[in-house]
């Protein structure tokens, strides 16, 4: 384990600066209307300084932070997934030739990214995307070409929101894994740990002090307090078997009745992956071009087949939805597909909480 | 890494109208390398593609062995299928594949071979039929039990007739309606699994037509003996990738599209018999 250094706030241009030189464009966090967003940026004056989040069952306000921070909210709506899986791109197109059809692959353009600000359930996440894109037998060349040139800097979470229950999935407050680099913000910097020879070619760059013991100590108080002061919170253990041998139970119902069928949970969820595959002919029959777009179990044509509909009810797509995520995601990826984020809880316009409803359906 | 979601160009060389809604097309790939690298399993299917419309998950009819070309037996079921039956000889459609796992051919041979579909021909198991008559020697009994709603709707009526003059081949049909001249069964094909002549401690059944018929075929398959796992069935989804990528194909913990579309009975059981998921 290489030595945490110390970056403090008014270095990160600096390692802002060694990015762009390594050829890096840097995506991070910003205020925006109302929301974190990730965007490109170039100065760490762009970085939301001073902004506070309050998430709550459907509810999410930007507030006033501590004036000295640039972390101190928990997540938005994004982060990583539409870096990597696009929420719509083409994947072929066909047209007349001389002597018949050509087919013509569409690879994306990518560029290197150094993502900042990716907190340790984005990281999970991460890691269940790669598992269901690239360690298939048909890798998915799209994401492939995306997730080749990135650098992960993740941020520990220092101010989880009243959503957050990272601390329960095991997959946060503080990052243990897939990251080139992690901070954990206090009022005058991060202490800094390196996760990769990326992140130590680029950090040996910046000429940073070793962290001493009382910063170190900070780091990990904030990052204990953050796991203590989270509310929610999702049985952890392997719900499989609980949950599939409850599918009748009344709460589903229950559920369905508040339940807009919306797909805003599925958008929002960094582990959830299903595309639909759209075509779009020209309006003038030359060409005619395949896509793929973010699809969702809660909507009409995602279990549609041969004019009839596998899920009808809006009972049995919510319960799709939380079976998979919580119970046959274990089969397929060797955890559960719940990463503790909250977004779906934040994101949903009635305030459906998957930690209350897996509560009461396990009663 | 190669990318995996462009089709390949390959031309219809023959089309036979097996009735109404069903026709065949038989394809050979534009490029001599694709076609001669190709090689599929019964049970397998493509994603086939008409320009301009879009793609659609098809088993392979034809025979794994025939090297020069291959076979689609396609149902005008929508959109898609619609447009691929306006095709003729000569024209061209996007294939990519094969996908999935086939059925267990090899582990049926020197074992009676028990084949249940039920609903309007069905493709996946009309590829078995032709492989286990072409190669009569490998295997034991072979049972066909073919439901449709309507007598009218059996396709290759004359196919049936002649398979049931083959030896050691027993061939039971059944509809739910018919017409004056109906020499075979009324009803189910889950009645007939009773007047199928096999050995259930050296059998092997493929089923496949609606997830209701399939459990019910089962069940009754298991009630005469047979072993769950000497089941196999092949089930359908709306799979728009065949990679294992898009999750429109899944049932519980399965993708269809690699996990299946033939499965052992055991593995989906619990699924099927819930049913609604
Ligand atoms: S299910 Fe909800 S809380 Fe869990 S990872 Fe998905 S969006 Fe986050
Ligand atoms: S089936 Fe539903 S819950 Fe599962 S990945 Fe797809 S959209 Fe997400
Ligand atoms: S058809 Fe797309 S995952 Fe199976």
């Amino acid at each position: 384990m290489p030595i945490p250094h110390y970056l403090p706030h008014s270095s990160l241009q600096q390692l802002f600066e060694a990015l762009t030189e390594d050829g890096y464009a840097i995506v991070g966090p910003q205020a925006k209307e109302n929301r974190i967003d990730f965007g490109e940026i170039r100065n760490t004056a762009e970085l939301p300084w001073g902004i506070g989040l309050i998430q709550d069952a459907g509810a999410s306000q930007l507030v006033d932070g501590p004036k000295n921070r640039c972390f101190a909210w928990a997540n938005g709506p994004q982060a990583m997934k539409p870096l990597l899986f696009a929420p719509r791109e083409p994947l072929w197109q066909i047209r007349h030739g001389k002597n018949g059809y050509v087919v013509d692959a569409i690879n994306p353009e990518t560029r290197r990214l150094a993502v900042i600000g990716l907190r340790p359930c984005d990281l999970s996440a991460l890691r269940i995307q790669d598992q269901h894109f690239l360690e298939g037998q048909y890798p998915d060349s799209h994401y492939g070409a995306r997730r080749e040139g990135l650098l992960v800097i993740a941020v520990n979470c220092t101010h989880p929101a009243a959503t957050c229950f990272c601390a329960s999935t095991g997959d946060g407050p503080g990052a243990k894994e897939s990251f080139d680099i992690a901070l954990t913000e206090d009022d005058n910097g991060f202490v800094v740990e390196t996760g990769s020879p990326e992140g130590e070619q680029i950090l040996a760059r910046l000429a940073l002090k070793e962290a001493l013991s009382t910063q170190m100590e900070t780091a990990a108080d904030n990052l204990r307090n953050a796991a203590s002061s989270q509310r929610r919170s999702l049985v952890s253990d392997n719900l499989r078997d609980v949950l599939m041998s409850r599918l009748d139970h009344p709460h589903w119902d229950e559920v369905a009745e508040r339940c807009l069928a919306c797909g805003n949970c599925t958008a929002v969820c960094p582990t959830c992956f299903c595309h639909a595959e759209i075509e779009e002919a020209s309006l003038g029959g030359n060409h005619s071009l395949h896509s793929r777009e973010w699809d969702s179990c809660f909507g009409e044509r995602h279990g549609y087949i041969h004019g009839k509909q596998l899920r009808p009810e809006i009972k049995q797509r919510y319960r799709q939805w939380l079976t998979h995520k919580l119970a046959t995601w274990h089969d397929q990826f060797g955890r559960s597909g719940c990463v503790g984020c909250g977004r779906c809880i934040a994101c949903c316009p009635v305030g459906i909480d998957i930690t209350e409803e897996a509560a009461a359906l396990l009663k | 890494m190669i990318n995996p979601h462009p089709p390949h160009l390959a031309r219809i060389i023959d089309r036979v109208q097996e009735s109404d809604d069903i026709f065949t097309l038989r394809l050979r790939f534009n490029d001599p390398s694709i076609q001669s690298a190709y090689e599929f399993k019964p049970g397998q299917f493509n994603m086939v593609y008409l320009p301009g419309a879009g793609e659609v998950p098809i088993s392979l009819s034809s025979d794994p062995d025939q090297k020069d070309s291959f076979f689609h037996t396609i149902r005008v079921a929508g959109r898609v299928t619609k447009g691929i039956d306006k095709l003729g000889i000569g024209d061209e459609i996007g294939i990519r594949g094969p996908y999935g796992q086939g059925w267990p051919l090899e582990s049926a041979e020197g074992k009676d071979v028990i084949i249940v579909t039920g609903g309007l021909g069905c493709a996946p198991v009309v590829a078995v039929i032709h492989y286990v008559l072409k190669r009569r020697e490998r295997f034991r009994r072979l049972v066909i039990l073919q439901g449709v709603k309507h007598s009218h709707d059996l396709i290759w009526r004359a196919s049936y007739e002649r398979w049931a003059q083959a030896p050691d081949t027993q061939v039971l049909i059944a509809a739910n309606a018919t017409e004056a001249i109906w020499p075979w069964h009324i009803g189910t094909p889950i009645d007939l699994v009773q007047q199928a002549d096999f050995d259930s401690a050296n059998a092997v059944s493929m089923i496949c037509g609606p997830e209701g018929m399939i459990v019910a075929a089962a069940k009754s398959l298991t009630e005469r003996g047979l072993p769950e796992a000497d089941i196999h069935v092949s089930l359908e989804r709306n799979m728009q990738c065949g990679l294992g990528l898009c999750g429109h194909c899944q049932l519980g913990d399965k993708f269809l599209c690699k996990d299946g579309p033939v499965f052992a009975y055991p593995e989906v059981k619990f699924l099927l018999e819930r049913g609604g998921l």
